[in-house]
């Protein structure tokens, strides 16, 4: 059973039911990319008005996360899903807490963008984040992909790509720390950025988590914690 | 798993169709009413102390299969079965087995609960006193007093004895129908849709006793509740016009089903 289909319940309204949680699920995503955008932009552009925005719409994402689990729920109260509908049900529960969480970590990115902005301009450490931040959207951007396609080679090859996150924050955090020792003066500011670095680290362990719950989904295999084979 | 060269005709069902610790093993059964095949080549291990729930469309041949496990399909003109069944590896289907003592040793609860016009009392004594299985009045009140307990009714007709079975309401009357099957202790017990007379509570307390009974005994349930099954069973059966289309343990089939039949059934899709 490698195609997945969501349709021709007897019961057409779950039909609709679980397209309409897929949908939020896809939303919810594109909220929280733009999100992750924006913030990274706040920060490279100094743009302390944006980074005002994204930090005000964070609540927007919080709300979301919460009508998509109380539709969830309702789901398995009503319909009591089995097999593949059940995986996408739990799927989607556990992936809006990951969304839920990149939106967090989007507004920590904005919050330190205003302070970087107040600490007056300079560039240092902006390239590092916006080379982190650009491998970060793609990942996101793939797991998010994948979910709606319920692609699950495409979500594992996306987990196999969160290793050069890793490999490219620990790269930036060298060149932060070589920043500090050749200027003491720019510690607080390089601190902020080191902040930054850290989310977007954290976002692409959550886009990871997503892609697990497509192989969940699809295959019916739990992958979590089990180091991406 | 039992080896490979006892598997029937390939591709016939998937999952796990046999186990190591077999109880009762159906091989290439078929069933036939008149020219009309009921029943195609199924194989099927039901092993010591679990349950096995059957389940799939209506007239898929859950009942047809299941009577056919201790010959009450013998009562039906016109049933043929075709196949091995075994119990602990004797053949079910020899000329020379009683059938009366093979129903004491599989027994049967319907979907209607059936208790005779007598006293609860008498209900579950029947069984033994027929068996002769009682050596006194004594033995018999224990035996008595020890399938209602297992049957978990005891407490609730403890002071009516001797009230009639058919006084009870209809969980306890689906009760009382366990407790006269297992007074007989029998080693297997069958039931076909036992719950679908009874209100969710009854329901739930019939599940609970699945659960308590099959520490001592085997049972294979027909149920047309898919969470019942997924509920009470170590394994499931999945049938489709006839055909086993996969067997597997319980868990796996409600979150993961090998087949797409079984997919589209327990999800309520159309085929
Ligand atoms: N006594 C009978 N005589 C003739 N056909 C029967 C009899 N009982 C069942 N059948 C037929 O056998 C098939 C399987 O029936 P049954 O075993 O009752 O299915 P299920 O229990 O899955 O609903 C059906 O087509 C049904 O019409
Ligand atoms: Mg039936």
């Amino acid at each position: 059973m490698d195609k997945l289909k969501f349709e021709n319940h007897i019961a057409s309204v779950f039909d609709e039911e679980l397209e309409e949680i897929r949908n939020d699920l896809m939303a919810m995503g594109g909220q929280v990319e733009q999100q992750l955008t924006d913030a990274v932009q706040a920060i490279c552009e100094a743009d302390s008005q944006l980074a005002e925005q994204v930090i005000q719409r964070d609540h927007r994402v919080d709300e979301m996360e919460l009508e998509i689990d109380e539709a969830c729920v309702l789901v398995i109260a009503r319909r009591q899903p089995a097999a593949s509908d059940l995986r996408l049900v739990v799927a989607v529960t556990r992936a809006v807490a990951d969304l839920e969480r990149i939106g967090d970590e989007a507004k920590k990115i904005a919050k330190h963008a205003l302070e970087l902005t107040e600490s007056g301009p300079s560039p240092m450490g902006y390239s590092e984040v916006r080379h982190l931040a650009q491998s970060v959207s793609q990942i996101l951007r793939n797991a998010l992909d994948s979910f709606a396609r319920f692609d699950a080679d495409t979500a594992l090859a996306t987990m196999q790509e969160d290793k050069k996150i890793d490999m490219e924050y620990k790269t930036a955090l060298r060149e932060l720390v070589t920043y500090m020792m050749e200027d003491p003066r720019s510690i607080s500011r390089v601190i902020n950025i080191l902040w930054v670095v850290r989310s977007l680290e954290r976002i692409g362990d959550h886009a990871k988590n997503l892609c697990e719950q497509v192989v969940f989904v699809v295959k019916g295999k739990d992958i979590r914690h089990r180091n991406g084979q | 798993m039992a080896n490979d060269n006892e598997r029937p005709i390939p591709g016939a069902s998937v999952g796990e169709q046999f186990q190591d610790n077999a109880r009762m093993s159906m091989r290439n059964v078929n069933i036939f009413y008149g020219e009309k095949q009921a029943i195609f080549d199924v194989s099927l291990d039901i092993g010591q102390n679990q349950v096995m729930a059957m389940i799939g469309p209506s007239g898929c041949g859950k009942s047809t299969f299941l009577r056919s496990l201790n010959r009450m399909n013998d009562t039906i003109e016109g049933c043929r079965v075709e196949g091995q069944i075994a119990m602990d590896g004797q053949n079910l289907y020899d000329e020379k087995l009683d059938v009366v003592e093979l129903r004491a040793r599989v027994g049967m609860v319907f979907q209607k609960p059936n208790p005779f016009p007598k006293s609860i009392y008498d209900n579950v004594a029947y069984g033994p006193k027929i068996h002769g299985l009682a050596e006194s009045r004594v033995d018999l009140d224990e035996m008595v007093e020890s399938s209602l307990r297992k049957a978990s009714l005891w407490n609730e007709v403890k002071d009516r004895l001797h009230q009639p079975g058919t006084g009870l309401s209809g969980g306890q009357q689906q009760r009382l129908c366990i407790a006269r099957a297992i007074a007989v202790n029998p080693e297997v017990i069958l039931m076909d849709e036992p719950c679908s007379a009874l209100d969710p509570i009854a329901t739930a307390k019939i599940e609970e006793l699945i659960e308590e009974l099959s520490e001592n005994f085997t049972i294979a349930i027909v149920t047309h509740s898919m969470q019942q099954a997924a509920r009470v069973s170590h394994r499931t059966a999945y049938f489709h016009l006839g055909r086993l289309i996969e067997v597997n343990p319980t868990e796996q089939v409600f979150t993961m089903p090998e087949h797409e039949l079984t997919e589209g059934y327990i999800t309520g899709r159309f085929g």
